[in-house]
């Protein structure tokens, strides 16, 4: 009887372990993950003329504006056999969905505190949920750009250079790695902002500057050749090839179009970066899952 | 013996008051470097008891102090306590919304909680995909809510808008519809809290009888936390009082209320204004001498009211008067005292103004008062003093009401009622 009694299914308390991550649980709200992932979907442009044209419409004018101000004015070049309007799209379709990811899931918190103030459900759902929508919302975009694909290099003969391989099996991994740098540097994002709220004007434009960080419009060779000119310094030039986007984005155009730098060992270290940010994420946000609603 | 399914272990939870700022930043490095060096949280040791009215020295109150409780199953407890005493904060940290600073809760049943009906409905979605999303955010599966769906909708009366965003509805239809979803929710604990019966009054009828289906009926465990002590008695077998954060009482339902209802009263019988002004006039203290302790007073006995002014010299035609106010601060009862009916006020002192009425005959319930000084000479209010003293009339004595307290406020004593016998049949 005693040892009986002694039987609980959970215990509340202050206590933390670790990494207290209950993967049963979670499990069990995967319901909820689907319907928030429905959620987010369907209402997005509820009550819109355009309604889910406007996936289309924010990657094709960004790239059109790119493409008329980065290589027609400010002539960037983006290599022979390649059409800087698909080069373009190929970086912001992918920094679209990172740039989503991050976004959306850094104000978790504090966008939600009303719910998470009233019922308990594993909160990692949430972000988990924003990724998932942002996932769908990027197979949309991610048509597009195989459309345009398609066109120049198989209707045209301007995309010379790209040619369809083996490679764009790397294509989910690539989404995935994505995804997770995301997440997890959002999970950081709002696990500090609950108490201090400074990080999330960081956000808004801290976001911009990473994306001219990040080899969206131009590639990376051309930041290469500039640091071994001298033109530019060399710690933005470590900076900007270091940073993983730039390594997925540059991997990306890569098994589409044939240009950029692709190579084992940079995807190993992407790897390790991505699970690196998500572990230290998921810790964060487990800490502050608990207390959250006293500071927030 | 019935098995013991919920057990609280000396909970506490700590609040720091202010504001975030760089104090909060400080003490939160003191607190990391103690944690490094592995000492006791220091502010751990400074709260004070959380007391809202009284001004404390430390920046940290302890919410809740050492609650112990056992809950068996099948076990309606209720939870009652003033405002601040705590009673939401346990209720959080039941549902998991946030941790205790000390001690641990453990469970051997899944708890659910209703906090708040509704939480998570998005206004752009149709009623039934609030259903599925509100049910699976309070913890059911896509296949639980599929079973009861039709069940929730005929519950929630809104057939005919199921399929209309609910942004549409009106916020009645809306509360319905998210009462109906957490009714038919089935974990092994249910946290509520009382101020879930809202809606109109036929259906927060509905609301309670559903409540106390789910307790009596099913069998559930129930946590039930409120102010209205006429549904904690109907719901529950066992109640806790918290009292600034502490476990004052624990027992049965009669008993818990009494102390409940004393506690609530002790100290706001009496007005005292200890200002040592003597240039002006003021309201020095307003008594009210009730037929019971503690501030009850019995259907049909006299209650009196003492009134203390100061006066500074000669006031012209002073008048005091007083209201009586019921619980929604109408005034029920109104009485005036002039100079030109009993000198007072005519020179500097103190006077003592007491006021009888007779057989008073206000109905069960909860009163205040408000008092007015004023000089009719020169229309200058001199104090004004609102919803003070309050006490509670009772009727033990008598027969009961056999009417709600709403319906009429005060009964008159001169009607007579006589019963003749017309007719026989035989």
């Amino acid at each position: 009887m005693i040892t009986k009694s002694e039987n609980w299914l959970y215990t509340i308390s202050p206590k933390q372990k670790f990494l207290d991550l209950n993967f049963k649980e979670i499990w069990r709200y995967k319901d909820l993950m689907f319907l928030f992932v429905k959620r987010n979907v369907v209402t997005l442009y509820k009550q819109t003329i355009l309604g889910p044209l406007w996936y289309f419409i924010q990657p094709l004018f960004t790239s059109v504006i790119f493409t008329l101000v980065f290589n027609n004015i400010a002539n960037i070049s983006t290599g022979d056999g390649i059409p800087s309007f698909l080069f373009n799209l190929a970086g912001i379709t992918f920094w679209n969905y990172f740039k989503e990811c991050l976004v959306g899931t850094s104000d978790t918190f504090r966008k939600n505190q009303n719910i998470f103030g009233k019922v308990y459900f594993p909160r990692v759902i949430m972000p988990i949920s924003v990724v998932v929508s942002n996932l769908i919302k990027f197979g949309i975009q991610l048509l597009v750009f195989v459309c345009f694909y398609i066109y120049f290099v198989f209707f045209t003969t301007k995309a010379s250079h790209a040619s369809p391989s083996l490679e764009l099996l790397f294509l989910p991994l690539l989404v995935f790695l994505m995804g997770l740098i995301g997440l997890g540097l959002g999970m950081i994002i709002s696990s500090m902002t609950t108490k201090y709220r400074d990080l999330s004007y960081l956000v808004t434009f801290g976001v911009q500057l990473l994306m001219y960080a990040s080899a969206v419009m131009y590639p990376l060779d051309l930041i290469k050749t500039k640091v071994a000119e001298g033109s530019i310094p060399k710690i933005s030039g470590v900076l900007i090839e270091y940073n993983p986007i730039t390594t997925i984005i540059e991997a990306f155009r890569f098994i589409t179009l044939g240009v950029g730098d692709f190579s084992f060992s940079k995807l190993i270290y992407v790897i390790v970066v991505s699970l690196v940010l998500f572990l230290v994420g998921l810790i964060i946000f487990n800490k502050t899952e608990k207390s959250f609603i006293d500071t927030v | 013996m019935s098995d013991i399914i919920l057990k609280a272990e000396n909970i506490s939870k700590q609040y720091r008051l202010g504001l975030v700022s760089s104090s909060t930043l400080s003490h939160d490095l003191i607190r990391w470097w103690h944690k490094v060096s592995g000492k006791d949280d220091p502010f751990l040791k400074i709260g004070e008891t959380n007391d809202r009215s009284t001004v404390g020295n430390s920046d940290y109150v302890w919410a809740l102090q050492d609650i112990n409780f056992e809950v068996k199953r099948g076990e309606v407890l209720g939870i009652i306590g003033k405002n601040g005493a705590g009673k939401s904060t346990l209720l959080k940290i039941l549902s998991r919304v946030t941790s205790p600073t000390t001690g641990e809760i453990k469970t051997k049943g899944r708890i659910a909680s209703l906090l708040e009906v509704g939480t998570g409905f998005h206004p752009e979605m149709t009623g039934r995909e609030n259903i599925y999303l509100n049910g699976a955010i309070l913890g059911m599966t896509k296949k639980e809510i599929q079973q009861r769906e039709d069940e929730i909708i005929s519950f929630s009366g809104c057939q005919r808008y199921i399929d209309t965003p609910v942004k549409r509805y009106s916020s009645g239809m809306r509360v319905r519809l998210a009462f109906a979803v957490a009714a038919h929710l089935e974990p092994d604990i249910l946290v509520i809290d009382e101020v879930l019966a809202v809606g109109d009054a036929e259906f927060q009828k509905k609301a309670i009888g559903k409540m106390q289906d789910i307790s009596r009926g099913e069998g559930r465990t129930v946590l039930f936390v409120s102010h209205n002590m006429a549904a904690v008695k109907s719901l529950c077998t066992r109640v806790i009082v918290l009292k600034n954060g502490k476990n004052a009482f624990e027992g049965t339902v009669g008993e818990g209320i009494e102390y409940y209802l004393n506690e609530e009263k002790s100290r706001s019988l009496v007005y005292i204004n200890n200002s040592k002004s003597i240039n002006k006039p003021f309201v020095k203290s307003v008594k009210v001498i009730t037929s019971e302790s503690n501030g009850i007073h019995q259907f049909n006995e006299d209650l009196k009211i003492e009134i203390e002014v100061f006066s500074a010299g000669l006031l012209e035609q002073p008048a005091v008067s007083y209201q009586i106010l019921n619980r929604d601060n109408l005034p029920l009862i109104h009485e005036l005292i002039l100079n030109s009916e009993q000198e007072f006020a005519q020179s500097k002192g103190i006077y003592k103004l007491i006021s009888t009425i007779k057989n008073i005959k206000l109905y069960q319930g909860d009163y205040k008062l408000n008092v007015f000084f004023a000089d009719n000479f020169t229309k200058i209010n001199i104090n004004r003093l609102t919803e003070i003293c309050s006490f509670e009339i009772i009727n033990t004595s008598k027969r009961p009401y056999y009417w709600d307290s709403d319906t009429a406020v005060y009964k008159e004593d001169d009607t007579i009622w006589k019963v003749l016998k017309l007719n026989d049949f035989r």
